[in-house]
């Protein structure tokens, strides 16, 4: 079969698209646990405080820090890692400061994502991009 | 068992009644994120501690799901208020469901 240039343009678009969407295909997946942890609901920001570096030269160990007065819970997520999900922090009664610090895996520069909910049901969100020198998986 | 699992932890000795305290713990385990390849290509099945815990007389101070994104030797640190004297409880739960814990006592006066 002889392609015609209309079909050779309709097929390369084709391509086109699917590249563009070859990226939010991955960050979808962070979208989607983040949906499943906030149940659908509205995402404020403002509350919630999340400390990374800017740049991070071994991806091995990342520090990264959150601080959420009044929230019961913390998820974060790296939308770059094969596994988006890095942790969950649930706090108790005598957490006054309802943060934390920790270090971290990153594949690759990406965003990491920290997702809060406050004691009064609602939800805060933070994100943080951070570069990646090293990576951290494989090896 | 993973080998050589040595938790390390550091807590004041004492506090006044209400005090904020920060407390920062540190266990050894080399947290195989089940992504890794050895020598041969075969993959490195996935190792890690996968909750931490920790308690004050009973009551919970801190309890996180840990997912293979942390790092080598985890390492925590937070604050946690304390109402008397008594004990924190810190515990680590293995995937292969070993269970590393450790206490310290802090006086309050």
């Amino acid at each position: 079969m002889k392609l015609t240039r209309r079909e050779i343009l309709a097929v390369g678009t084709g391509a086109g698209v699917a590249s563009l969407f070859g990226m939010p295909a991955l960050a979808s997946a962070t979208d989607d646990l983040i949906a499943a942890f906030t149940g659908g609901a509205e995402v404020g920001s403002g509350a919630l405080a999340l400390t990374a570096p800017e740049i991070a030269e071994n991806g091995n160990t990342v520090p990264i820090e959150i601080s959420a007065p009044g929230a019961v819970a913390v998820t974060v997520f790296a939308d770059g890692n094969p596994v988006p999900a890095v942790a969950t922090f649930n706090f108790g009664p005598l957490n006054p400061s309802r943060g934390a610090s920790t270090r971290i895996r990153l594949a690759k520069s990406q965003n990491v994502i920290a997702v809060a909910k406050m004691e009064d049901g609602s939800f805060q969100r933070a994100e943080a991009a951070v570069k990646v020198t090293i990576g951290g998986c494989g090896g | 068992m993973a080998k050589g699992v040595k938790p390390r932890v550091k807590v004041p000795k004492s506090a006044s009644a209400g005090d904020t305290i920060t407390i920062k713990t540190l266990i050894s385990h080399k947290m195989e994120s089940g992504q890794r390849k050895d020598s041969d290509g075969n993959q490195i099945p996935r190792s890690i501690i996968n909750r931490f815990v920790a308690d004050f007389n009973g009551q919970n101070v801190i309890d996180v799901t840990l997912e293979p994104a942390i790092s080598t030797n985890p390492y925590f640190q937070f604050d946690a208020t304390v109402p008397e004297s008594g004990e924190f409880k810190f515990t680590w739960y293995d995937d292969d469901g070993s269970v590393y814990e450790t206490s310290k006592t802090i006086e309050v006066n």
